[in-house]
């Protein structure tokens, strides 16, 4: 994981990711998936690239069951980017790094 | 950048895996473009229980990052990227990725298949809302709750199976009464308590789109045409795979269901080789698409020996 992706966890979730003053990308994961191990890499790629323009947050849906309650993830990899506490825009599976910065900066 | 090789391989399940781990130690310094599926396939099942050699069995991510090492160890390069087109007109073929060009004398196709999904609008308006195409990766999320799987085959019956850890009841609904699994599949799922079957019928409609989540799918009886409404929570699709051709169209010549036609391994193109499920429309198992892989391979390395020869030949001359 690169330095620019920050693990996340229910109880810190609200302070960095919904009060962030950046826009913030959280990528919903688990050891188990296939595809997410797949869209890792690309993400930490993504959020050095971009660091200046985006926070960006793995949360691990085994260890916080209720955050990916509260946000319905149904599917994973899951990338939700969040802009001043609410969502803006979600996308599910393993996509391309360019489609990851498209997502970011033009949905 | 531009990029020259002897030999590049697209795709890294199984197929291209196994070509690399032959075309390296050959001594042909193959290039990997692993697609965004690194590791294919199996990368999104969990137990392989048919991959010799494994007795126990192995998990599908495990046994491809095995491989992935193997062809590694005998200096594969890999790129994790897509091929996003080709050029197959004229040698040496051309392949461009988001980033590169790659110039090849030889080009070994792997890019296997993906899975079919029904064609409903509401399908696709629910993909990651309750709609999946893979049980491993978004059954954990149907802990206690009722799900659907649609279709017939090995993969089917074995994601109902899996869904079994965490849904309280998995209905299977397949077109036909019988089922193209294999028949210790078939048992498996039907000696499962949880495990439960709607045959001869097909999913008219997947609801509720509106309210953006699965609350319940129409059924159709093709028998009777009679349709029924069921209460569901998730639906995984699981009825087939096609192809990974669309690149290919127009310069390779395909089967009617859109496979690359081969002859043993040999495409239409002098050069080009393909292996695995891409042009497999019968076996479509690892182990076979490991075995094409490696006769794709050594098709190369005959070729470009063979092709080396001549040119001594002439200069002999
Ligand atoms: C859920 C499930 C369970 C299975 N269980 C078993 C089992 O127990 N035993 C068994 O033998 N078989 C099993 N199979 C079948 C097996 O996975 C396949 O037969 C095998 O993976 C085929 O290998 P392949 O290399 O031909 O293609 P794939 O595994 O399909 O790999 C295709 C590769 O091509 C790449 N690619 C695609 N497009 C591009 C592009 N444009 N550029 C570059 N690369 C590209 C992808 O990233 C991927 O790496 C299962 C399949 C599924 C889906």
């Amino acid at each position: 994981m690169s330095t620019a992706v920050k693990p996340e966890t229910e109880q810190t979730f609200e302070a960095n990711v919904l009060k962030s003053d950046k826009p913030a990308l959280v990528d919903f994961w688990a050891s188990w998936c296939g595809p997410c191990r797949q869209l890792a890499p690309t993400i930490d790629a993504v959020a050095a690239e971009l660091e200046s323009e985006v926070s960006v947050f793995k949360v691990n849906v085994d260890e916080n069951p209720n955050l990916a309650r509260t946000y319905k993830i149904q599917s994973i990899p899951a990338l939700i980017l969040f802009k001043d506490g609410a969502e803006l825009r979600r996308a599910t599976g393993n996509i391309s790094k360019q489609q990851v910065v498209d997502f970011i900066q033009k949905g | 950048m531009s990029i020259r090789k002897k030999v590049t391989i697209l795709g890294s399940g199984s197929a291209g895996l196994t070509a690399a781990i032959y075309a390296a130690r050959a001594n042909l310094e193959p290039m990997v473009i692993q697609g965004l599926q690194a590791g294919g396939q199996l990368t999104i099942t969990s137990d392989v229980e048919n991959f010799p050699g494994f007795p126990q069995g192995i998990l599908g991510p495990e046994l491809m990052e095995s491989m992935h090492k193997q062809a590694e160890r005998f200096g594969t390069q890999f790129v994790y990227d897509n091929a996003e087109s080709v050029d197959l007109s004229s040698r040496p073929f051309k392949i461009k990725t988001s980033s590169d060009e790659i110039i090849t004398d030889v080009l070994i196709i792997g890019t296997g298949a993906s899975a079919k999904l029904l064609g409903l609008e509401s399908e696709t308006k629910l993909m990651g809302h309750g709609v999946s195409a893979c049980a491993t990766c978004d059954g954990f999320f149907f802990r206690d709750r009722e799900v659907f799987v649609v279709g017939g085959g090995d993969t089917a019956l074995e994601e109902a199976t899996f869904l079994t850890r965490f849904a309280s009841k998995v209905t299977v609904v397949h077109r036909r009464d019988s089922f193209r699994a294999s028949a210790i599949m078939v048992k498996r799922a039907k000696e499962n308590e949880k495990v439960h079957f709607i045959l001869d019928s097909v999913v008219e409609e997947i609801d509720d789109v509106a309210a953006g989540e699965v609350t319940g799918l129409k059924i159709r009886n093709l028998k009777t045409n009679e349709i029924t409404e069921h209460k569901a929570d998730g639906v995984f699709i699981a009825i087939g795979h096609q192809p990974t051709t669309e690149l290919f169209k127009g310069q390779l010549e395909l089967t009617e269901n859109g496979y690359i036609k081969t002859n043993g391994v040999k495409t239409s193109v002098k050069g080009v080789f393909a292996a695995g499920d891409v042009q497999d429309e019968v076996y479509k198992q690892a182990i076979t698409a490991a075995g094409t892989g490696c006769m794709a391979a050594l098709e190369a390395q005959w070729l470009l020996e063979a092709e080396e020869e001549e040119v001594r030949e002439q200069k002999a001359l």
